[in-house]
């Protein structure tokens, strides 16, 4: 296994707890989720999470270790302690928090309508009423599109692939989507030439769960709250942006945190 | 009744709960099914008097129509109707996209019809050319022209000879009526799929489903073994007096 290790500055380790000082902090990542984590031509790992976790490291003033893992095995590995963390795109689901702990959320790239650019209707539940909405069956569009939008008729289709092509032959007024999924793979191309988003952000705890965290063992509350409170540092200082910026056009933060 | 219920790993309330979502599925799935049967029935008629009797033009071009929509997938044919021809912008631009085209339901029925009414084709040929040498002649030597022995002898007879393979057919299209769920339709499957896509359910939605198709297949069944009854008798195999003799159970 590809082990790398990434040090961080050291002139404020005098600051950090005793404690926290003593080891470096093993970060499991995955290195297969382009643009998130991926390898670089020369074997390096890059991408927003591993940008990420770096930063993290440099905001807690720890030595930080990354050590790549499988998706699939990637929360065994946790419990097993091959590692500390998880900053693998890992969404917060219920599912996962009964098996592990969860930092507040590092990113959330929102649902958002897509639509004509001269659609001449408005992205509510008002504007909507009577039209069609194409989402992807068995995503959780579904379900947010149902419980925001009762008077559209929600359309379903089996990949978001065939959502995109009827919105184009104009089948359905209006789809909804991942942001990220919808800007890089239709809006940004000739097909989505004619189109754009239709209002704003749609987040959704019970539909969308409550975004991208990083992951750590139960019990480990002091690491999780560090955790916490370091994204919020990054977020706060601009490092966070900067490294936003050289993967995605928008801000993937997305609105406040969803424990608010 | 709560504890049996428990017992069945089913969320039969969320089932009962969208139940009148299913009955609207079973109306577009009937709706769907039937209609196609029913235009394509009657196109198959005179494209299969056509096939059975050789007509030098028509004969090979309905026989290349039957070959093609006999030997491809009716999802394929769908999915060509559904998203193959809305990539023209001739035809987007064109007085059949508006009402016709663009609509999934439209593309459904124009599917299933053009299938099984090859397949339909097929059959009805099968039982004309079928029809027994004796009958024919007979309409021959009583004088009847090729129109009236079609219309009044080889027709009533081939239509009664194919009940028992049209069962299959009208099943056959029951059942490939699902592919109306994948462009969209909330036909039996789609709301199936709907239930357990919404509610993040397995098989609870696939489970309702297949109980609804099983119902109408049953209900086709009886319909079938009853027009059996009726228009194939004189076709049953009549009880000989020497079996009667050796078989006490009494004869219908």
């Amino acid at each position: 296994m590809l082990r790398r290790t990434f040090l961080t500055t050291v002139t404020a380790l005098a600051l950090a707890t005793p404690a926290l000082a003593a080891d470096p902090l093993r970060i499991g990542v995955e290195g297969a989720y382009p643009p998130f984590s991926f390898k670089e031509s020369d074997g390096t790992l890059a991408g927003f999470d591993i940008e990420i976790a770096t930063a993290l490291c440099a905001q807690m003033q720890r030595d930080c270790e990354l050590v790549e893992q499988e998706w699939d095995g990637m929360i065994p590995a946790l419990k097993a302690q091959k590692f500390d963390a998880i900053v693998a795109s890992m969404s917060i689901t219920e599912e996962r928090k009964r098996q592990i702990d969860f930092s507040e959320k590092y990113y959330q790239t929102p649902a958002r309508l897509v639509a004509r650019t001269d659609a001449g209707f408005e992205g509510t539940p008002e504007g909507l009423s009577g039209k069609r909405i194409g989402v992807q069956r068995g995503a959780t569009h579904q379900c947010y599109a149902e419980k925001m939008f009762p008077d559209a008729e929600i359309v379903l289709y089996g990949t978001q692939e065939e959502v995109f092509r009827d919105l184009v032959l104009g089948r359905i007024d209006a789809q909804l989507s991942d942001s990220l999924i919808a800007q890089e793979s239709f809006l940004s191309k000739d097909d989505g030439a004619e189109f754009a988003f239709l209002g704003g952000d749609h987040l959704d705890v019970e539909c969308y769960g409550e975004g991208v965290g990083i992951a750590v063992r139960q019990g480990e509350e002091e690491l999780r709250d560090a955790l916490s409170a370091a994204i919020a540092a990054i977020r706060e200082d601009g490092t966070y942006a900067k490294i936003n910026d050289k993967y995605f056009a928008f801000d993937i933060y997305g609105g406040r945190p969803a424990s608010n | 009744m709560e504890n049996i219920l428990s017992f069945i790993p089913l969320d039969i309330t969320l089932i009962a709960q969208n139940f009148d979502r299913f009955l609207y599925g079973v109306w577009v799935t009937l709706n769907l099914t039937f209609l196609a049967l029913l235009i394509g029935g009657l196109l198959a008629i005179p494209m299969a008097i056509a096939r059975a009797s050789r007509h030098a033009v028509l004969n090979p071009i309905i026989w290349g129509y039957t070959y093609v929509f006999r030997g491809t997938p009716l999802l394929v044919q769908t999915y060509l109707i559904y998203y193959g021809l809305g990539q023209f912008d001739v035809i987007r631009q064109s007085w059949l996209w508006e009402p016709v085209l663009s609509s999934a339901w439209w593309c459904a029925l124009i599917a299933f019809t053009l299938n099984t009414a090859a397949y339909s084709t097929e059959l009805l040929r099968g039982a004309i050319v079928d029809t027994s040498k004796g009958e024919v002649e007979a309409a021959i030597a009583t004088g009847h022209s090729y129109r009236s022995r079609m219309r009044r002898i080889v027709l009533p007879s081939a239509f009664r000879r194919a009940i028992p393979a049209y069962s299959n057919e009208v099943i056959f299209m029951l059942h490939g009526s699902v592919v109306a769920s994948t462009i969209t339709l909330q036909d039996i499957l789609g709301v199936g799929r709907w239930l357990n896509g919404r509610y993040y359910l397995a098989y609870e939605g696939f489970i309702t489903a297949a109980l609804l198709y099983f119902l109408i297949v049953l209900c086709i069944t009886w319909a079938f073994r009853w027009l059996e009854r009726r228009y194939l008798r004189h076709l049953a195999r009549r009880e000989t007096p020497a079996a009667a003799r050796m078989d006490p159970e009494p004869t219908r």
